[in-house]
C-alpha cells in the first residue's frame, strides 16, 4: 500500500498539523513515509504545500513525482486547483470550499468551486460551519482530514489515536473537539461518495 | 530502539547529542535553524549541559565552534549557504588549523531559493578549504553522518562539513538512533602552536593540510556513504550526490538502476570509482543537486574525453533544484503529467502579516519619500524585504545582511538625497553595526530605519541579539542622542510618525529612526503558551 498526498493551503493555515496525524497514524501502522514541508519566507501568507508519502515499502524521493500524487488535500479552495498538475487522472482532491482571501484578484468563489466540481473526483465541504457545529471553527483543519481519511489507506483508529496523541498537551477538550471534527468530517465523505 | 519521526535538520540535532557535542553554535537561516532550535528544545541536551545559544552572526558562530574544538571538545556549526559567506574567513582558516576535538560545520544550501538570494553550492567551499565533505541521500544517513564526520574530524585532526539542501533539511521521517556518547574532557592539542597561524606556521600548517589529502581521499574510498553499484549495461555510468540519488532510484521498480552507478555521499571524490565507472561506460551522467562542480572536474576545460551529461550539456537544467521527473527525464524514461492549472488560480506570493508593524512603518517612509521621488531605500535580508513587493513597494535592495547601510552610504557619498537604509534589529547585530560605523566615522546624510520587531521574524521567531540594545549600540557607536527616535509604528500614530521621518530624512548627517512594536507571529505564540500554560494549571 502507497499513497503520495499533496496537502495544501496559505501559510499560516496549519496544514502541517494535518501533515503530522496522517504521519503519525503512518508511523502506528508501521508504514515508511516521508513528509517535505516548507518552511521559511514563504510561511508568510504565500500559498504553501506539503508532499507526504506513507507506504509499506521503502520510499525513495521525499518530492512526488507530478502526475503521481494519488490525493490532494487542501484547507483552502483555491490552492486545491493549484496542484491539479501533480494530481493523477484518478487522484482525488479534498478541500474546504472557505476562501482565505488575501490577494487583490482573488477570483470568485463560485467559479472556483464550479472548476473543482469539473475535476472527476473530489469531496468539498463547509469545514468551517462543520468544525463550528463540533463546538469552535478552530478544528475546521480536522474536518478536513477526516473527509480524506476513508482514501489513505489507515485504520480509522490509527488516525484517532495519532489526533489525541498530536493534540495531547492541549488539554481533553482540545482532544474531543478535534476527534469529534475528524468524526463529522469522515461521515461527510462516507455519506456523499 | 524505537524510530523517531524528525525532520532532516532535526535528526542532526539528535545526532549531534548522541554523538557527545558540547556545544552547537548558529545564526537563524532558513533551511538551516530547526537544527539549533531542536537542541534548544532538547530536555536530553538541557541534562548533558549542551551548550545551545544563538550568536551574533554565522562568523562568530564559526569561530566559537573553533574554540571548543581547541579546548578539545566537540562542537557543530549550523548555518545557510550564505551564512558560509560570512563565516568563511574562520571556515578556510580552521582548515589550515585544523581541529581538536571534533568539528562539524552544517551548511545547508538552498536550490531553487525556495528562501534566499542565491543557489550557490557549499560545496565548493568544502573543496577551496581542502576539507572531507559529507552529503546524506536521506535524513537516516544524515544522522549517520554526524556520528561519523565527528570521529572523522577527531582522526584527521581537521573540521569537516556537512553539506544538506533544502529538501533534506524540511522533510520528516522515521530515525534510528544510536547509542549516546560521552561528551569529551577538556584537552588541549599536544601542538600549543596548532592555531597561531603566523606564517611561519600557517606555511607548515598548509603543507600538512596537502599532505592529508591522500588521508582524505583514502576515507572517501573506504567510505559506506560511497558506493559502486556493478551492471552489464555499460551504455551509460551514472554518478549520483546525496539527494539525487534518491530522485534517480524513483524512477526504476524496485528502485532497481539498469545501469553502473556510484552514489557520492563523501568527499574528496574517492578517484578510483570515478576512474573505474569512466573507463567501463560509454557516458557518463552527473547528478548533483546543486552547482556541477564534478561534471565541470570531469568534462575538463576542453570537454575532449568521453560524453560528460549533466547540468552542462543541457540534460538537466542549469540552476534549480532536481527532482524525480527532472533526473527521469535526463535518462529519457518517459514521465506522468498531471492536468494543467486551471486559469483562474491566481499567484498567492509569501507576504507580510495581517498586523504587522513594518506594514505601519514602510506607509510612514512612503508617504515622505512621496516628496523626493522613488529609488532611494537601501534594505536587508528579513520579513520587511517583502516590502519590496505590492501593496508597499518601499525598498530598492537586498543583497546580503548588512548591505543596507553601506549601499546607503556609497550611494550618499555619490550624491543620491536622500539615502535611506531600512535594516531589522537580528539583521543590525548580525553585519550592521560596522556599517553604522562606517557613516559616522563618514558623517554620511542617511537615515536608518532599525525595524526592531524584537525577534529574528523571518526564520520563525528566535532570540535577536539586538534585544533591547539597539539604542546603546547607535549611541556607542556615535550616533548623537537627538537623531535617535523610537517610534511605534502603528496606525494611530502615522501623522507623527510621518514628521519624525520627514524630519530626519532633511537632516545631512547620520540619524536613526527605531520603529519598535513586537512581531505579531511571536506576540500571537506567547499568547497561545500562556492559554497552554493555563490548562497545564488546570489539570
Amino acid at each position: 500500500m502507497k499513497k503520495d498526498i499533496i496537502l495544501a493551503g496559505v501559510g499560516g493555515q496549519g496544514i502541517l498539523s494535518i501533515a503530522a496525524c496522517i504521519g503519525m497514524a503512518a508511523l502506528e501502522e508501521g508504514m515508511d513515509l516521508k513528509q517535505a514541508e516548507v518552511h521559511g519566507m514563504s510561511q508568510r501568507g504565500g500559498a504553501v504545500q506539503s508532499h507526504l508519502r506513507i507506504s509499506t515499502e521503502k520510499i525513495a524521493s521525499d518530492l512526488i513525482p507530478e502526475g503521481k500524487a494519488d490525493i490532494v488535500i487542501a484547507v483552502e479552495p483555491m490552492e486545491s486547483l493549484r496542484y491539479i498538475p501533480m494530481l493523477q487522472s484518478n487522484g482525488w482532491i479534498i478541500t474546504s470550499i472557505n476562501p482565505y482571501n488575501n490577494i487583490k484578484d482573488y477570483p470568485d468563489i463560485e467559479l472556483l468551486l464550479k472548476e473543482i466540481w469539473k475535476q472527476p473526483h473530489y469531496v468539498t465541504l463547509d469545514a468551517d460551519a462543520m468544525s463550528k457545529d463540533c463546538g469552535s471553527v478552530k478544528a475546521a483543519n480536522m474536518v478536513i482530514l477526516g473527509a480524506a481519511a476513508p482514501f489513505l489507506g489507515l485504520k480509522p483508529e490509527s488516525i484517532e489515536i495519532a489526533v489525541a496523541k498530536i493534540f495531547a498537551d492541549k488539554g481533553e477538550d482540545v482532544i474531543q473537539l478535534n476527534l469529534k471534527a475528524l468524526r463529522s468530517g469522515r461521515a461527510y465523505t462516507m455519506k456523499n461518495i | 530502539m524505537e524510530k523517531l519521526l524528525l525532520l532532516g535538520d532535526e535528526a542532526i540535532a539528535q545526532a549531534g547529542i548522541d554523538a557527545g557535542m558540547s556545544g552547537i553554535y548558529a545564526y537563524p537561516g532558513t533551511p538551516s535553524t530547526e537544527i539549533m532550535e531542536y537542541v534548544q528544545a532538547s530536555e536530553e541536551a538541557k541534562a548533558n549541559a549542551i551548550r545551545s545559544i544563538w550568536s551574533a552572526n554565522e562568523k562568530t558562530a564559526m569561530e566559537t565552534a573553533l574554540g571548543m574544538s581547541y579546548a578539545g571538545k566537540r562542537a557543530m556549526v549550523c548555518m545557510k549557504h550564505v551564512g558560509l559567506n560570512v563565516a568563511a574567513d574562520a571556515f578556510i582558516n580552521a582548515a589550515i588549523t585544523g581541529a581538536n576535538g571534533g568539528l562539524l560545520v552544517v551548511a545547508a544550501d538552498d536550490p531553487s531559493m525556495h528562501s534566499s538570494q542565491n543557489e550557490q553550492d557549499s560545496r565548493f567551499y568544502g573543496k577551496f578549504a581542502l576539507i572531507p565533505i559529507l552529503e546524506p541521500s536521506s535524513q537516516q544517513e544524515a544522522y549517520n553522518m554526524v556520528v561519523y564526520g565527528f570521529q572523522l574530524s577527531e582522526e584527521m585532526r581537521i573540521p569537516v562539513m556537512l553539506r544538506i539542501t533544502t529538501r533534506l533539511a524540511h522533510s520528516r521521517t522515521g530515525i534510528k538512533r544510536m547509542e549516546a556518547r560521552q561528551q569529551n574532557e577538556l584537552r588541549l592539542s599536544s601542538n600549543l602552536r596548532q592555531f597561531i597561524l603566523l606564517p611561519s606556521i600557517a606555511r607548515k600548517q598548509y603543507r600538512e593540510l596537502l599532505n592529508k589529502q591522500t588521508q582524505f581521499e583514502a576515507a572517501s574510498l573506504a567510505s559506506d556513504f560511497n558506493h559502486f553499484y556493478e551492471h552489464p549495461n555499460t551504455k551509460l555510468g551514472i554518478v549520483a550526490c546525496g539527494l539525487a540519488y534518491n530522485y534517480l532510484i524513483e524512477n526504476f521498480d524496485q528502485h532497481q538502476v539498469p545501469y553502473p552507478l556510484l552514489k557520492i555521499g563523501q568527499y574528496p571524490l574517492p578517484l578510483d570509482l570515478m576512474d573505474k565507472l569512466y573507463e567501463q561506460c560509454d557516458e557518463i551522467l552527473i547528478l548533483e543537486d546543486g552547482y556541477p562542480i564534478i561534471e565541470e572536474l570531469l568534462r575538463g576545460m576542453l570537454n575532449k574525453g568521453k560524453k560528460i551529461r549533466g547540468r552542462m550539456d543541457g540534460s538537466l537544467p542549469r540552476d534549480g533544484e532536481l527532482s524525480p521527473v527532472i533526473v527521469g527525464q535526463a535518462l529519457g524514461i518517459s514521465q506522468s503529467a498531471g492536468g494543467k492549472v486551471p486559469e483562474l488560480v491566481k499567484n498567492r506570493p509569501p507576504r507580510l502579516c495581517d498586523g504587522c508593524g513594518h506594514t505601519d512603518a514602510f506607509l510612514a517612509l512612503n508617504e515622505v519619500l512621496l516628496d523626493y521621488g522613488r529609488g532611494r531605500v537601501f534594505s536587508d535580508i528579513g520579513c520587511y524585504t517583502l516590502s519590496a513587493l505590492e501593496p508597499l513597494e518601499s525598498i530598492n535592495s537586498c543583497v546580503d545582511m548588512g548591505a543596507s547601510i553601506t549601499m546607503a552610504i556609497g550611494a550618499a557619498d555619490a550624491g543620491l538625497v536622500p539615502a535611506v537604509a531600512a535594516i531589522g534589529d537580528s539583521t543590525f547585530t548580525h553585519s550592521g553595526m560596522t556599517g553604522l560605523l562606517d557613516a559616522i566615522n563618514n558623517s554620511s546624510p542617511i537615515t536608518i530605519l532599525i525595524l526592531d520587531n524584537s525577534t529574528t521574524g523571518m526564520t520563525g521567531g528566535q532570540t535577536s541579539s539586538a534585544y533591547g540594545k539597539v539604542e546603546d549600540i547607535c549611541k556607542g557607536l556615535g550616533v548623537s542622542e537627538e537623531h535617535i527616535h523610537v517610534i511605534k509604528p502603528l496606525h494611530k500614530y502615522h501623522d507623527e510618525n510621518v514628521e519624525i521621518i520627514r524630519r530626519e530624512l532633511a537632516y545631512e548627517g547620520v540619524s536613526v529612526i527605531i520603529p519598535r512594536r513586537e512581531c505579531i507571529q511571536t506576540l500571537n505564540r506567547k499568547m497561545r503558551q500562556k492559554a497552554k500554560l493555563k490548562v497545564l494549571e488546570t489539570k
